[in-house]
Formats: C-alpha cells, sequence, structure tokens
C-alpha cells in the first residue's frame, strides 16, 4: 500500500495527526457548529462528529465565502482542525488558510479521501505537497 | 510568482503595515494558485460580517486601523457586504449587546480604513454595476457569480482576507477567472421550458449547482428563451454559487460573453444534461417537511431589491401576519430608503413584517436568533437561505413569495407550498 501521496505544493507548517476521512464537501459556515466543533449539518456525512484537532480530509471546498475569516477564528479560539487535506479547495478555502496560517494541501494525484483510512495518523506537508501516512 | 518594484516594496513592508499585510495575502494565495503575477483591479466588495470575523478577526482590523493614515486608506473604490446587526433591529431579534458591540467595532475599523459601508449584497443593482471586462475583486458568491456571468466582469471569490488585501493594494492574484482560459464552459445544461417565479429559478441554479463537482467548473445553460430579469438572473446566480461553489454560468443568447455554444465551449458540443420541470419539483419537495408547522418566514439572501421589496409590499397591503409567525425581508440601506420614501415599509410593517436594512438573514446570527425566538421551521424563496441553514440548526423549505406570504398570514404552511 503507498503511504506517500502527492499533491500541490499548500500552505502552513508541518503537522502530524489523526485523520477524520468522508467523500462529502466542506464549508465552515455550512457545515459546522463552530462553537461546539462539530459537523452540524444533517446531510454531512460526519454529522456529529467532533473536527478539533483532526487532520481533515474531504472533497472538495463548497459553499460561501465566510470560510475565509471562518479558519482564522476558529484557530483563535483553539477548536479548529489542524489541516485541511482536499482534492480540490477553492480560492475561499486558500485564503482562509493563508490567512489563518492553517496548514492545507489540495491537487492530490488520486483521490485522496479514498486513500487514506479515517483514523490513521498521518503526516502534512505543505511544502513538497506531501501527505504521508504513518 | 512575479511582482514588480512597487509590490515589491509593499512587501517588504516600505509602504506600511497594511499594504504589507496585503501583499503578503496576495502572495500566498497567487503561489498557491499558480499565479504568473497580479492584475490591478478597479473596484472591490468586502464580506466581514462580526459571526464571521469572530472577536480575532475583528481585533485585526482595529490593528490595522491604528496605523498612518495614508498607509492604510484602500486604494480603489471599496464596499461592504451585509453586515451582522441592524442597530435599529437587535434587540427585537435576540441579538445580544455583545454582536452590537462587535458590530460596532468591526465598522469603526473599516470606515477607519476608507470603506465605504454600502451594506449590501446586490452591489451589483444598486451601487457600481460592473462592466464587460473589468477586473474587480468581489467578495460575495453571489456578486461575484453575478459580475463574472451577467455582466462579464471578471473576479474569483475574494473572501475577507482576500478582498481587503486587494483593497488595500489595488491588485488581486492573476489566476482562475481573470484568465479566458479558465472562463470556457465545462459542461451543458438543456433547460427545456421557463422557471415561473424567483424560486424556481433559485431552484434551477440548485439543480445545475448540486451537479459541479469543483469551483473550477462552468456551466454553460442553453434551451433559456426569454431573457430574464435582473432579480431572477441574481436568483438562479446565488442558488448556483451557493450550492456548487461556482463563480460563473453561461447562458446561450443571454449572458454577454455567450453569443453562441462556439463562443464559450471548445471543440464538440458536450452532451447535454436535460432538465425538466419536474426535476424541480422534486429538488423543492425534498425540503418539504411532513407538517404544516411554520415559524418564520424569510425573505433574504440575496437582499431584496426595490422590485422585489415592491412585490412583497403589495402581497401583504391590507393583510396581517399570524401572531405565531414572523416575516422578515432584508434589503440595503439605499433600497430602505426609497421603500420608506414610497410607503413600502409602511405596508410591510403595518401588516405585521420587519424590515431590516444593511444585513442578510443567514450573516447575522442565524443560530442565535433562532434559538432566541424558538425559530426552527422556516419558509424562503431563497434556495441559496435554504441551502445554508440547514446547518444552523433550521429546518428550511422553499417555496414562491407568495405562498410563503400566504403562510405566514395563515399562520401555517399553506396554498401552492402544500
Amino acid at each position: 500500500m503507498t503511504n506517500i501521496f502527492k499533491g500541490h505544493p499548500g500552505i502552513g507548517d508541518e503537522v502530524t495527526g489523526e485523520a477524520l476521512v468522508a467523500s462529502d464537501n466542506f464549508s465552515a459556515r455550512y457545515d459546522l457548529d463552530r462553537i461546539k466543533g462539530i459537523f452540524s449539518r444533517p446531510q454531512h456525512k460526519l454529522c456529529g462528529q467532533s473536527y478539533d484537532g483532526k487532520i481533515l480530509i474531504l472533497n472538495a471546498a463548497k459553499g460561501g465565502v465566510a470560510t475565509a475569516w471562518m479558519l482564522q477564528e476558529m484557530v483563535s479560539r483553539g477548536v479548529a482542525p489542524k489541516a485541511l487535506i482536499l482534492n480540490f479547495a477553492n480560492p475561499i478555502m486558500a485564503q482562509g488558510a493563508a490567512f489563518a496560517n492553517l496548514p492545507m494541501i489540495d491537487r492530490f494525484e488520486v483521490d485522496i479521501t479514498e486513500n487514506v483510512p479515517n483514523g490513521a495518523n498521518v503526516k502534512v506537508i505543505p511544502e513538497t505537497g506531501e501527505l504521508r501516512i504513518l | 510568482m512575479q511582482l514588480n518594484d512597487y509590490e515589491q516594496e509593499m512587501l517588504a513592508g516600505e509602504h506600511g503595515q497594511a499594504k504589507q499585510y496585503g501583499m503578503q495575502q496576495v502572495l500566498r494565495v497567487g503561489t498557491f494558485f499558480d499565479a504568473p503575477d497580479t492584475v490591478e483591479i478597479a473596484q472591490v466588495h468586502l464580506m466581514a460580517d462580526p459571526e464571521s470575523l469572530g472577536v480575532s478577526g475583528v481585533e485585526f482590523l482595529e490593528g490595522l486601523a491604528t496605523t498612518p493614515e495614508a498607509d492604510r486608506t484602500v486604494v480603489v473604490p471599496a464596499v461592504t457586504d451585509p453586515r451582522g446587526v441592524d442597530l435599529n433591529a437587535y434587540k427585537k431579534l435576540g441579538q445580544t449587546d455583545g454582536m452590537a458591540d462587535l458590530e460596532i467595532r468591526a465598522t469603526a475599523a473599516f470606515r477607519s480604513l476608507g470603506f465605504m459601508m454600502t451594506d449590501t449584497c446586490i452591489n451589483y443593482q444598486t451601487i457600481c454595476p460592473p462592466v464587460l471586462g473589468e477586473h474587480v475583486a468581489f467578495g460575495d458568491t453571489g456578486s461575484t457569480i453575478y459580475a463574472n456571468s451577467v455582466q462579464g466582469a471578471r473576479t474569483n471569490f475574494e473572501g475577507g482576507p482576500s478582498a481587503l488585501a486587494a483593497a488595500l493594494t489595488g491588485r488581486a492574484p492573476r489566476y482562475g477567472y481573470h484568465l479566458d482560459q479558465f472562463r470556457r464552459g465545462s459542461c451543458l445544461f438543456d433547460v427545456d421550458f421557463r422557471p415561473k417565479d424567483l424560486s424556481d429559478w433559485g431552484a434551477l441554479g440548485a439543480y445545475v449547482g448540486r451537479e459541479m463537482a469543483s469551483y473550477w467548473e462552468v456551466p454553460v445553460i442553453t434551451g433559456i428563451e426569454d431573457t430574464p430579469t435582473s432579480d431572477e438572473m441574481k436568483q438562479f446566480g446565488a442558488a448556483l454559487a451557493s450550492f456548487g461553489s461556482t463563480p460563473l454560468f453561461h447562458m446561450i443568447g443571454i449572458t454577454p460573453e455567450a453569443h453562441d455554444f462556439k463562443a464559450v465551449l471548445d471543440g464538440a458540443i458536450p452532451k447535454s444534461v436535460k432538465i425538466a420541470k419536474n426535476d424541480l419539483d422534486t429538488l423543492i419537495k425534498s425540503y418539504m417537511p411532513s407538517d404544516d408547522k411554520l415559524d418564520v418566514v424569510v425573505f433574504a439572501g440575496p437582499q431584496l431589491s426595490l422590485m422585489e421589496m415592491q412585490t412583497l409590499a403589495e402581497h401583504l397591503r391590507g393583510r396581517k401576519i399570524s401572531n405565531d409567525v414572523a416575516l422578515i425581508a432584508t434589503t440595503s440601506p439605499e433600497i430602505k430608503y426609497a421603500c420608506d420614501r414610497m410607503g413600502l415599509t409602511e405596508a410591510i410593517e403595518t401588516a405585521g413584517g420587519m424590515v431590516l436594512s444593511g444585513v442578510c438573514f443567514y450573516q447575522m446570527y442565524a443560530r442565535e436568533i433562532g434559538e432566541a425566538n424558538g425559530w426552527k421551521r422556516l419558509m424562503s424563496n431563497s434556495a441559496k437561505l435554504v441551502n445554508i441553514l440547514g446547518g444552523y440548526g433550521y429546518e428550511p423549505m422553499l417555496a414562491s413569495m407568495e405562498a410563503c406570504v400566504e403562510s405566514a398570514i395563515q399562520g401555517r404552511i399553506t396554498g401552492d407550498a402544500k
């Protein structure tokens, strides 16, 4: 099994943590209860689950523009994912990650949501765009 | 990413802390998306409601606002998206003094940076519509998709931190929808009917939006024969951008870059996805609850134009909304003044409705005001609003303005909505 996945060089610093994985999309405003630190959108596959301190691995950035501010707000309160890993980010997610200095990588050579097991311990290396299963 | 001498100076902090922040943000995002350089932009539309900003975001703005005036002042016309608190109505809505305080602090900081507090998401209808080919930095999904698609301007989604950077530097990274190659159509939808009212246009946008895999897809719509109105395009685009995170569509024979298929599609015309009226009915019914309980009716997301406010006022004139249901309409300060002058506000408020100015429902602590007022079951004619509010603890449903008003008067979901 491949343990190293290559994406586009990303944003932020190297980080290690537990992966929370789903094939769903992601928006901070649409999908989260940011006070409780859980997914709150009933239709989301991770509804009810905590994202706090996790390496969040999802498909694509969706929804509106609020996420660009909200990532930094989440980081400032200490209730935030450790990193965002997406098949496809959008500008909002990149702008939010850049503003919050939250590690993020996207555009992998494979569907990253199908290649990292939920709960795996992973290392995120934004500078080279690598995700490693440890 | 190539920066010219002046941009290098801004990055080095030679023109102050605010411009240095701006260039850092431009460079980080531009590098992430392989932008070759920057593009000068003509105007900025910035989203920064206090719920999204939080205390840390407001403190960041206040920090910039204390730097020397010559360094911190925006260099292009810069206007704001709806705010989170209407200071004339927040107590009635169950918003707290803490929310109002954050709002006042954020507004003071933006004024100090030189922003014009237009507090509207329909700036493309009411403030300064961009023109074909103009590069701008718009920061609301609805304003972005309208500017790109209907007006032919060029912008990516510029979320708050990047719209602020664009206002301070006059630049955005040149990638995505600033470039010709990203504005080509990627998929085709064939609509064999004309949506009837604004909620149907929103449902059509929602249907197409759900089919979008990512930000980079550009749907091309064909089959619409009669030119839609500005408000119809507004609801269609806002829903498409909300469901699809997509900032551009083309409508053959209608939008300015789409004279014909060849103008927006490369190679052979792709097989189209057919959309029938029945598909929209199914989408709308998917939000239908099993009983007729109703707590609140909201007309917002996007804010209402003068024409929509007139239609709402005519539906409500001389009638009385049930005491068990709240009815809220949000619009821009400019349109609110016009409504006050023309008697539209009075017609809505006499019937028991609330007209809020400079805010939009989902941007005003929707979860907290829902809990404070016991609102769960919500009706709206905005597909965008219905899409967002599920995550905020509401049970939202989509219906025409007429059905929403009738239900508000009856105190239960009724009419066409059932």
